[in-house]
């Protein structure tokens, strides 16, 4: 039988980078994560592993880069103004082909901002943070068992692809408390790391990590390459919840934690006799377009919301079928700004 | 006839890509043969920086990551902690190490990670086209600073050597320079004394190799040269400035838990 556990969320980012076998973590504090590094620091030393407090944000991610060319699973944790920091270190690994999972609790901005739960990183996060044309996985929880189920998952993800993936996630699911059945790392068939920097030995060929090309064509057929993989993951690794959604009448597309006070909402709404459900985006790059044009087929109506200004909706409206109507419902985050249920289904009656 | 002089093994057979009278491929060859002498080349990592030393694996026949610019010390932190049976080593001009990568640099050093940073100081950013840097002489002209580095405006040259002597985790720190005969053989028995700290896992070291520009510098080879046992040498006096090794062994962890079957959780964590 397996255990049930009563944890943070931002824990079972932790013990699930464990779990999958990543013992090499760099970080640097900031609210609201710390309770990653925090947990890390105590635990990866007792397995022989190794956590360093690093300098800056820009430290960590570059020491990320280090240990994963060597082919180790390592992780970095921070929060937006961190992983502002982060994104030359993370164009470098998507240029480099570089796994390693990043984890984003983020919180208000622009500037300093404040540490409220925020979804003003969906753009930073799934259009390439940093220059130069490229993506990343970003894997959204939605609840404790999520955090550390696709922190798993982003491990895997991140060795089969050769890619940098991040979860993002905010205050609400890294600080809030809830069950979690810590479910062992599952079998999965992984490429092995032909290309890891290990020392060339007598015989072997030498390895370089890198991300400059500079030979007639190389760098064009580089950057085919890297969107030729974003074209399978596209294919294959979408992954989305759909919840009351069959018979759906307006269905309303929310990530991360503002889904969850959605899906109160949608209750409500049904108590009410209305017929609403939910497509939550669970993987925000590759964003699950075929669910949308799948529901849209049939509903008509899509409510977005989310802890912003409007950002994710960019890609529902470029994923519903033609005929679709699109409407936003979004505060700007901030003390104070995190919508409560009511708030939500005055916006369900407004639409539906 | 017996061979006296040949290749070292760990330096590919290839031409350079460095301007005439450049001494980045002197001093690449220096680090290629103390790699040999002490038979560490297979299990060498080598971190390049972004400057004119960009192209460093193809010039070492050894694997090599390449860090963004400045960030060298802190990908060799990951690469040493990740892998520590290897031998790691960054190359950084004086653009990339003093000026954007002064953070990874001072906190690689003062954590005494276990790693060797032959740094390459040629009074400019050769790479971009020779503008002002933090080693930029006093009243030296560059594309950057026209009418000569202003103290009063642009501060003084660091000198990198003495700076980072002062950290408790460096182990050693030299200056050297390959101007002359002799300085050469000074500066190859100070790069061996570096990478021997390594070898010995002894902690931190730090070679400062002054080093020509002629192209951005807009002099010939020899001027280069005469101005490094010049005016350079001058400001940047050659010696070693630690020889210690301050190095302690880390705090021992707890002892590891290895329950593969029954995991074992923090007490925080309540069953429910
Ligand atoms: C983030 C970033 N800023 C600026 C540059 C441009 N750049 C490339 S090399 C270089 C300076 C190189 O000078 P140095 O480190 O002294 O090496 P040298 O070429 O003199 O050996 C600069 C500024 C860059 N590549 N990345
Ligand atoms: S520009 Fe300067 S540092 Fe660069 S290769 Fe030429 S001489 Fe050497
Ligand atoms: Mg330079």
């Amino acid at each position: 039988m397996s255990q049930r556990l009563f944890v943070k969320g931002n824990e079972a980012v932790a013990m699930a980078a464990i779990e999958a076998g990543c013992r090499y973590y760099f970080g640097y504090p900031i609210t609201p994560q710390s309770d990653i590094p925090e947990y890390l620091s105590r635990e990866l030393p007792k397995l022989n592993g190794e956590f360093i407090q690093a300098e800056s944000e820009v430290g960590a991610i570059n020491m990320l880069l280090g240990a994963s060319a060597t082919g180790v699973r390592a992780m970095t944790s921070s929060s937006s103004p961190g992983i502002s920091l982060k994104q030359e270190g993370i164009s470098y690994m998507a240029g480099s082909e570089l796994p390693g999972v990043i984890v984003n609790i983020s919180r208000s901005g622009p500037g300093l901002g404040g540490i409220d739960a925020s979804q003003a990183d969906y753009w930073q996060s799934v259009k390439g943070g940093g220059h130069g044309g490229y993506h990343i996985v970003v894997l959204a929880p939605a609840s404790v068992q999520e955090m550390y189920d696709l922190t798993m998952l982003a491990f895997d993800l991140a060795d089969i692809y050769r890619t940098p993936v991040m979860v993002l996630a905010d205050s609400v699911v890294g600080q809030m408390k809830e069950a979690l059945v810590p479910n062992p790392r599952p079998v999965t068939i992984l490429p092995e790391k032909a290309w890891r920097v290990r020392g060339r030995r007598e015989g072997t060929e030498q390895m370089i990590v890198k991300s400059l090309f500079l030979g007639d064509g190389e760098l064009e057929a580089h950057n085919w390459k890297l969107h030729g993989k974003y074209d399978v993951m596209k294919e294959n690794e979408c992954r989305q919840e759909l919840f009351m959604a069959d018979d759906a009448q307006l269905v309303i597309a929310a990530f991360g934690s503002v889904a969850r006070i959605a899906k109160t909402a949608i209750l409500m709404a049904r108590d009410a006799g209305m017929k609403v459900g939910l497509l939550r985006p669970i993987t925000l790059f590759p964003f699950p377009t075929k669910a949308f044009q799948e529901v849209t087929l049939r509903c008509k109506k899509i409510l977005d919301i989310e802890l912003n200004n409007g950002q994710m909706v960019d890609d529902v409206r470029l994923s519903v079928a033609r005929d679709a109507e699109v409407y936003f419902y979004g505060r700007p985050p901030g003390a104070g700004s995190l919508p409560v249920p009511e708030e939500l289904f005055e916006q369900i009656k407004k639409h539906y | 006839m017996p061979q006296v002089f040949k290749r070292p093994v760990s330096l590919k057979d290839v031409p350079t890509h460095f301007c005439p009278g450049c001494q980045h491929g002197t001093i690449h060859r220096l680090v290629a043969e103390a790699m040999d002498e002490f038979g560490v080349r297979e299990r060498t990592i080598g971190v390049a920086s972004v400057g004119c030393s960009v192209f460093l694996y193809g010039y070492f026949d050894v694997d090599v990551v390449e860090a963004p610019h400045g960030r060298a010390p802190a990908v060799a932190t990951g690469v040493k902690r990740a892998r520590p049976d290897s031998f790691v080593f960054t190359y950084q001009g004086d653009g990339d190490l003093a000026a954007i990568g002064t953070a990874e640099i001072i906190h690689a050093a003062n954590r005494g990670e276990d790693i060797t940073v032959i740094f390459v100081n040629n009074t400019t950013y050769g790479m971009t086209g020779g503008q002002m840097a933090p080693t930029t002489m006093v009243g030296q002209k560059t594309s950057t600073s026209p009418y000569g580095r202003d103290r009063a405006k642009d501060g003084s040259p660091i000198r990198m050597a003495e700076l980072l002597a002062q950290l408790g985790g460096v182990a050693f720190s030299a200056r050297v320079a390959v101007n002359t005969p002799k300085n050469l053989m000074d500066a190859k028995k100070q790069i061996m004394n570096a990478f021997r700290y390594q070898v010995e896992g002894k902690g931190f070291s730090f070679i400062e190799a002054l080093s020509t520009c002629p192209t951005a510098w807009g002099v010939t080879p020899i001027q280069a040269n005469e101005r490094i046992g010049g005016e350079l040498i001058e400001y940047f006096p050659l010696g070693v400035y630690k020889d210690t090794a301050q190095w302690k062994p880390r705090i021992a962890p707890p002892a590891p838990v290895e329950q593969p079957g029954a995991r074992a959780f923090p007490e925080f964590m309540n069953e429910i």
